[in-house]
């Protein structure tokens, strides 16, 4: 387990001990700050250059990433995969070992192949890799941000500020994620953040949209959502994947909603208090309603905005955070 | 060229002892102590060492033609020579297929200028896609004994009924990659709990099963024979024993790579292993072992996958599936049956004398082309031996081996016992762990 990304990979949240959650958490409660400023921009990684590197489309993460490493002034390599030699069949030992020839210090990569990034963090191994999402597998900053967001909320709620709190908020508290945990990068990073930090949590999805084998995972599993609804302090709803194919484990998409679609009435019922999250980009009117989305519980905006700070945090603990250790 | 072969533990089938073994022009002409040998004879010291029939490989993938760049048969005899094989099955998954004499010839024309005894195993179906029946009986008639769509299995049910019946009487067996591959999804991993954590798509064990259930029942229902090949779990194993209980003409092979490594080297990410049928469970690992132990598998088969770099080196989902095998196997079994001496009876079974029967390669079997192997090791046999140093240990390096390519999931692991010598056809192939 690693107890400190402090001058380490992120590749996936499986490996991340509580403390080395809490403390991105609370790194990033730092960098809240600077993106309030006007001018937004500090120092941290000047000289440092993150290659910024997609080969699977994105838009939110790509560009909450690169306006991270930018407000760490560090420069930033991207490749725009469209444009590629990607495309041009060149592999992606080749793609890495090319940008990494041009000096980098850490590389954000997206893949839609799950593994790719732990495999490319042994082809460049004095490389710091961030993982931005491969496959099916892991997606960590969006798990730590989505932790930062749900943290951020209690502590407001409660008057407290979120580093003084650790990881306590979570103790108990009830998390239901539902909708294709199956194809979900997210889901497997967010289980894995929750479950670290203490929280209680529940997955409801169709049966087929379920992870084999998802009863050895740490989590319960709800067959009926309208039973669960009430139980939960947080919803997180999860897109369907219609591109990895999990059009074809529901009979119908109006099915899929019907049953486990976050509808105006079902969300009528929800406690008052409970907060509704979705990582995006969502699909209204298939898992989510329109009005749910857009509805103050719904933190999905918030989500967004948590995303730069604590993709900060990462870029600068990774990078920069074993030197600071070491002058301190 | 005369060798005589001193000192050696001479396992036969039953028994074993420490005697000479007297090569003279591709024979084996005496097997006794203190062998007076004729003057020139080439005497190898093989005191400690295991001296038996030369070992035969069900399955190997040679890539030649259309794949040279990971392996030609040339490059796959003498790594197959490295790993104490005399004789090996050229699989027919290359491109294109080996479904014609022509294509067979090609690849024995081949293996003839090889040191070894190269065979083919032929095609069941047109360009192996599972539509239309290649001319089979044409190929036997040029000695092919082993028909198979390797890679993946004949899906088909009504086509694989149909290939059972007509190749009954052709006495030739039909060997099947046993995955459903609509229920193995594309996968490339074992479906378990790991795969699931990790995102991967799995093979389930059951992709496996089935198939072999089904081929079971069609061959009970045509009364034709099938040899089952690379089987990976404990169910697939227990299925077969049990119909050829019944008295079902079936056979089964495993391959090193199950007996010894587990679907838990796939948390890696490394293509390495990935494999098809995939690593299973350590459950599995031990099942296969205890079968094998116990005699319940007839072979071990290497399933030498050879794949270049570019094939390889790719994301998890993406690389091809394969693993190198010659240059190995007899190490893995050695300690797959516990790394002793008395396990020196199973480890000739398993790897020379049970595929040896299956290929039809014995002496009394031989046709065309071949000399005898998975015999005794006594006077009057064709001389196909393999002396193996059960004492040493050995560390595996990728840039080390004969093969033309590098994917071996072993690298840098230490491995116990090692093939000294390969007698081929009379000739001493391999000397002292090299090549001659």
């Amino acid at each position: 387990m690693i107890t400190s990304i402090r001058g380490q990979n992120l590749l996936s949240l499986d490996e991340l001990t509580r403390d080395a959650i809490v403390e991105v958490l609370d790194t990033a409660e730092a960098f809240v700050e600077v993106n309030r400023r006007t001018i937004k921009k500090v120092p941290a990684l000047r000289g440092r250059v993150v290659a910024s590197i997609f080969f699977e489309e994105s838009t939110r993460t790509r560009l909450s990433f690169e306006t991270a490493a930018k407000r760490l002034s560090a420069d930033v390599l991207s490749l725009a995969v469209a444009s590629s030699s990607m495309k041009k069949g060149e592999s992606l030992r080749d793609t890495i070992g090319t940008v990494d020839a041009l000096g980098i210090d850490a590389v954000v990569m997206r893949h839609r192949s799950s593994g790719a990034a732990l495999q490319v963090s042994r082809y460049v191994p004095h490389v710091r890799v961030i993982n931005g999402g491969d496959g099916l597998h892991q997606h960590p900053t969006q798990g730590l941000l989505d932790a930062f967001t749900i943290r951020q909320c209690l502590a407001e709620r409660r008057g407290v500020v979120g580093t003084e709190t650790g990881a306590e908020l979570f103790a108990g508290l009830r998390v239901l994620i539902v909708g294709d945990i199956r194809h979900s990068r997210v889901a497997r990073s967010d289980i894995a953040a929750y479950v670290a930090l203490g929280a209680a949590v529940r997955v409801a999805a169709p049966a087929t949209l379920l992870p084999e084998f998802v009863e050895q995972w740490p989590v319960e599993v709800v067959t009926d959502f309208d039973e669960a609804i009430e139980w939960a302090d947080v919803v997180a709803l999860l897109r369907l994947q219609r591109e990895r194919g999990s059009g074809s484990f529901v009979p119908t998409l109006g099915e899929f909603t019907t049953t486990y679609g976050l509808s105006v009435g079902r969300a009528r019922r929800l406690r008052p208090e409970a907060i509704i999250m979705h990582p995006g980009p969502m699909n209204r009117g298939v898992e989510i309603d329109s009005l749910v989305a857009d509805s103050p519980a719904a933190v999905i905006g918030r989500q967004v905005e948590n995303g730069v700070p604590v993709r900060m945090a990462v870029l600068y603990l990774s990078i920069a955070g074993a030197d600071e250790e070491r002058a301190s | 060229m005369n060798i005589v072969l001193r000192q050696g533990l001479v396992v036969a089938d039953g028994s074993a002892q420490v005697t000479d073994v007297l090569v003279v022009e591709g024979k084996i002409v005496e097997v006794a102590p203190g062998i007076e040998a004729p003057h020139g004879t080439r005497e190898l010291d093989v005191r400690d060492c295991w001296v038996g029939p030369g070992l035969v490989d069900l399955h190997a993938h040679l890539r030649e033609p259309g794949r040279e760049e990971a392996e030609t048969v040339a490059s796959g005899a003498r790594a197959a020579a490295l790993g104490g094989y005399t004789a090996i099955v050229a699989m027919p998954n290359t491109e294109p297929a080996l479904d014609t004499v022509a294509l067979v010839s090609y690849v024995l024309e081949r293996g003839a200028r090889t040191p070894l005894d190269v065979c083919v195993a032929g095609a069941i179906t047109q360009g192996r896609r599972g539509e239309l029946l290649a001319p089979m009986a044409e190929m036997a008639a040029v000695g092919v004994r082993l028909f198979t769509d390797d890679g993946v299995g004949v899906q088909d049910p009504s086509l694989m009924r149909r290939a059972l019946t007509y190749a009954r009487p052709l006495g030739v067996r039909l060997a099947q990659h046993a995955e459903d591959e609509r229920l193995a999804d594309g996968g490339s991993m074992n479906e378990g709990p790991l795969s699931s954590r990790l995102g991967l798509v799995g093979r389930p064990a059951l992709a496996e099963e089935l198939m072999v259930l089904r081929d079971l029942e069609l061959v009970a229902l045509t009364g034709g024979s099938m040899h089952f090949l690379h089987l990976s779990t404990a169910r697939s194993v227990a299925l077969v024993v049990a119909a050829r209980r019944a008295g079902l003409a079936v056979t089964c092979e495993v391959a090193p790579h199950h007996l010894t490594l587990d679907e838990g080297a796939c948390a890696s990410f490394d293509p390495q292993f990935k494999v098809h049928p995939p690593l299973r469970t350590s459950a599995d690992v031990v099942a296969l072992r205890t079968a094998l132990v116990a005699g319940d598998v007839d072979a071990v088969a290497t399933d030498h996958a050879p794949h270049a770099p570019e094939q390889k080196d790719l994301p998890f989902d993406e690389a091809a599936a394969g693993m190198l095998g010659l240059e190995h196997a007899a190490s893995l079994v050695f300690e797959a049956l516990g790394a002793t001496d008395a396990s020196a009876q199973r480890f000739f079974e398993v790897l020379s004398r049970g595929p040896a029967r299956i290929a039809q390669l014995r002496h009394d079997d031989v046709r065309i082309r071949h000399t005898g192997h998975g015999g005794a090791v006594a006077a009057g046999e064709d001389a196909n031996l393999v002396v193996f140093d059960p004492g040493v240990t050995w560390v595996v390096d990728r840039h080390q081996l004969a093969s033309r390519a590098t994917n071996t999931p072993y690298e840098g692991r230490t491995l116990r016992g090692r093939v000294r010598a390969t007698i081929a056809k009379g000739r001493l192939v391999v000397d002292d762990g090299v090549l001659t």
